[in-house]
């Protein structure tokens, strides 16, 4: 087919100001929407970081009544043994999650999350260590602090491994540091043995809060739960299954996803309604020159091309600096300790390039009409 | 005159709805145009110039009648086959020039090149040529925003003939100069139409420049008027 492309693109860079109007619009559609989905995501991704932080264990077996990972239902210890027992459980130890307050020299109080990894193997930690080693938890006494928890309670202070802190009238020294995916509570969190973690909890919530295990090789997670939940009465998920009710929890209990859907929606229709308008004034004042085409002998499926190209190119610049604005904000955010584990989402990308795709049809929907029906005898007329 | 005329209509008619009821605006048109001659097409405001000179060249629908441009029954055509028909035989005209605002007067020209497939560098080319012969020559590269009305109609007359076709049909194209430029945009569409076997269809109000037809058709009320003192006869 003749190639009109060229000329359809001089149109489009002729009118300098409609152009920047509209690579406008769609560049802010998808900065708003790729941005905001991207911040949900990370939000809601935190809602489960104490199940996604620990990788050995790949089952998660608790009270029947508990909902999420924040709801604690203490269970009795003989339990610990009865899932040992239940056939295609490879091990299964105990782990504790409470809440602590932190008393440093200096007045100091906080409130943390108080984890308890099993004595021996430390399963229920995280995986990556910044200072020191998992192996000092070992000693009397000792915990291990999330980054952020330290900076958040020592601001612009440097780690000194042995810090000595009172937990419950006790005192405990942290040797370590490790990184710990952001919990959405913005709480410090500590580590500790789980024998430990007892001593350092007040006393009515001291009993065993999640049972983790590992399904032995070849067994499949979700049959070995199965079992668990017939064998003990208990609830048995696996890790995958017990982040998402974490999840669902919130996104159902909370209005935190209506919030970021009327933002995103609100930049989709913004963006929408931008564009189309800007789009139609365009082809409405190109209209007469459509019309003189149309009478030269360019036909309508040229026409058409020509308007969707240009369509197009508006589209790909303006959800390219869009994608590349959420990008640079996601970067250089990066390391501000309250917006870590924030991040451009592959499925984010292709998600918003869709809407824009959608933006695009609907905004140039009445702009293609009108040159469609457009009748060459108007080149005519006054 | 030879003996196939370049076009040739035959009880042409037009009706247009006016609320309920049709109004005839065309009525029983037979006109014959002779190739290598400038007609003239005049009337009174509304007596249907530019409805006739439409159907013509294939962009309005006749409502009866036929239309034969060069042996070819248009008003028989399809959408798309009349689409391609003006693509290679007609050249146009108009009272507003309709040039693309953010293309060069080269550019603008070479439009009906590019629309039959020649690439745009190359049809810019072609049509610089044509542009050089209507003394265009040091305006190439200019936007029509720069380009005086006359220049502009230039460069539309050059839009008309870059691809050669062989009927140009032009509605009031001296409308919107002043007299001097009106004529001289006039006498070079008497030499295109002179030049080469081709046929030049002018609408027009404007009687300073009757005396440049070949041939001056007069119109009123939709009906074409019996033809007695022509100015000059056909060559
Ligand atoms: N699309 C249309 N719908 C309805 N009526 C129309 C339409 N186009 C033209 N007419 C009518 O047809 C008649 C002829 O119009 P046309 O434009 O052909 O006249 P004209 O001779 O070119 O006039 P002018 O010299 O003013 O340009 C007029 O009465 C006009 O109102
Ligand atoms: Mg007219």
């Amino acid at each position: 087919m003749p190639l009109m492309g060229e000329i359809a693109l001089k149109m489009l860079w002729g009118d300098r100001a409609k152009y920047l109007a509209l690579v406008f619009a769609v560049t802010f559609a998808t900065m708003l929407m790729s941005q905001q989905v991207s911040i949900f995501i990370g939000l809601m991704a935190r809602t489960a970081s104490h199940v996604s932080d620990v990788r050995e264990a790949n089952l998660w077996i608790m009270d029947p009544q508990v909902r999420y990972i924040d709801e604690v239902k203490p269970m009795p210890d003989k339990q610990l043994f009865r899932v040992r027992g239940v056939q295609g459980v490879e091990w299964a130890v105990p782990w504790f999650k409470g809440l602590a307050v932190v008393r440093a020299p200096g007045g100091i109080m906080q409130q943390v999350i108080l984890l308890g990894v099993d004595d021996a193997s430390l399963v229920g930690r995280p995986p990556r260590m910044i200072h020191g080693r998992w192996e000092d938890l070992k000693q009397p006494d000792a915990m291990i602090m999330d980054r952020a928890g330290w900076e958040y309670t020592w601001p612009g202070e440097p780690f000194v491994p042995g810090r000595v802190v009172e937990v419950n009238d006790r005192r405990v020294a942290i040797v370590g540091l490790a990184e710990a995916s952001p919990p959405f509570v913005t709480f410090p969190v500590v580590y500790s043995r789980y024998s430990q973690a007892l001593k350092l909890s007040p006393t009515e919530r001291n009993a065993m809060s999640f049972i983790l295990a590992r399904s032995a090789p070849g067994d499949d997670p979700k049959s070995v739960a199965h079992r668990i939940e017939t064998a003990t009465g208990l609830q048995a998920l696996t890790s995958r299954e017990f982040e998402w009710r974490s999840v669902s929890h919130y996104l159902q209990r909370t209005g935190i996803p209506v919030n970021f859907g009327i933002t995103v929606v609100l930049g989709f229709i913004v963006g929408a309604a931008v564009a189309g308008q800007t789009f139609y004034i365009f082809v409405l004042e190109n209209l007469r020159q459509f019309g003189a085409l149309k009478a030269i002998g360019v036909g309508n499926t040229q026409i058409l091309s020509m308007v969707l190209l240009q369509a197009a190119v508006v589209a790909f610049i303006g959800f390219s600096l869009g994608i590349g604005g959420s990008a640079i904000f996601f970067e250089s955010t990066n390391d501000l300790t309250h917006l870590r584990g924030f991040r451009l989402h592959g499925e984010v990308i292709a998600a918003t390039a869709a809407a824009v795709f959608v933006i695009m049809v609907i905004a140039s929907f009445a702009s293609i009409r009108k040159v469609m029906v457009l009748e060459p005898a108007i080149v005519f007329r006054g | 005159m030879s003996a196939l005329p370049a076009v040739s209509t035959r009880g042409l008619c037009k009706d247009f709805p006016t609320g309920e009821a049709l109004t005839r605006v065309l009525h029983d048109v037979d006109l014959d145009l002779a190739t290598g001659a400038l007609t003239m097409l005049v009337g009174p405001s509304g007596c249907g110039k530019t409805t006739l000179l439409s159907i013509i060249s294939g962009i309005l629908q006749a409502s009866a009648g036929t239309v034969t441009v060069y042996g070819t029954e248009i008003t028989g055509l399809s959408d798309r086959e009349k689409v391609a028909f003006r693509r290679s035989n007609l050249g146009f005209i108009f009272q507003q020039y309709n040039l693309l605002p953010a293309l060069t007067a080269a550019e603008n020209a070479s439009v009906p090149l590019v629309a039959a497939g020649v690439p745009l560098a190359q049809a810019r080319i072609e049509a610089g040529k044509v542009l050089e012969r209507i003394g265009m020559g040091p305006h190439l590269k200019k936007m029509p925003a720069q380009l005086s009305g006359g220049q502009q109609q230039r460069v539309a007359i050059a839009r008309a003939l870059v691809h050669q076709p062989k009927l140009l049909v032009c509605d009031e194209p001296t409308a919107a100069l002043d007299a001097q430029t009106g004529l001289a945009v006039l006498e070079l569409l008497r030499d295109v139409a002179r030049s080469a076997e081709r046929a030049v269809l002018v609408v027009t109000h404007d009687s300073r420049i009757f005396d440049l037809a070949d041939r001056i058709v007069r119109m009123s009320d939709g009906r074409l008027e019996p033809e007695s003192n022509q100015p000059r006869s056909v060559p």
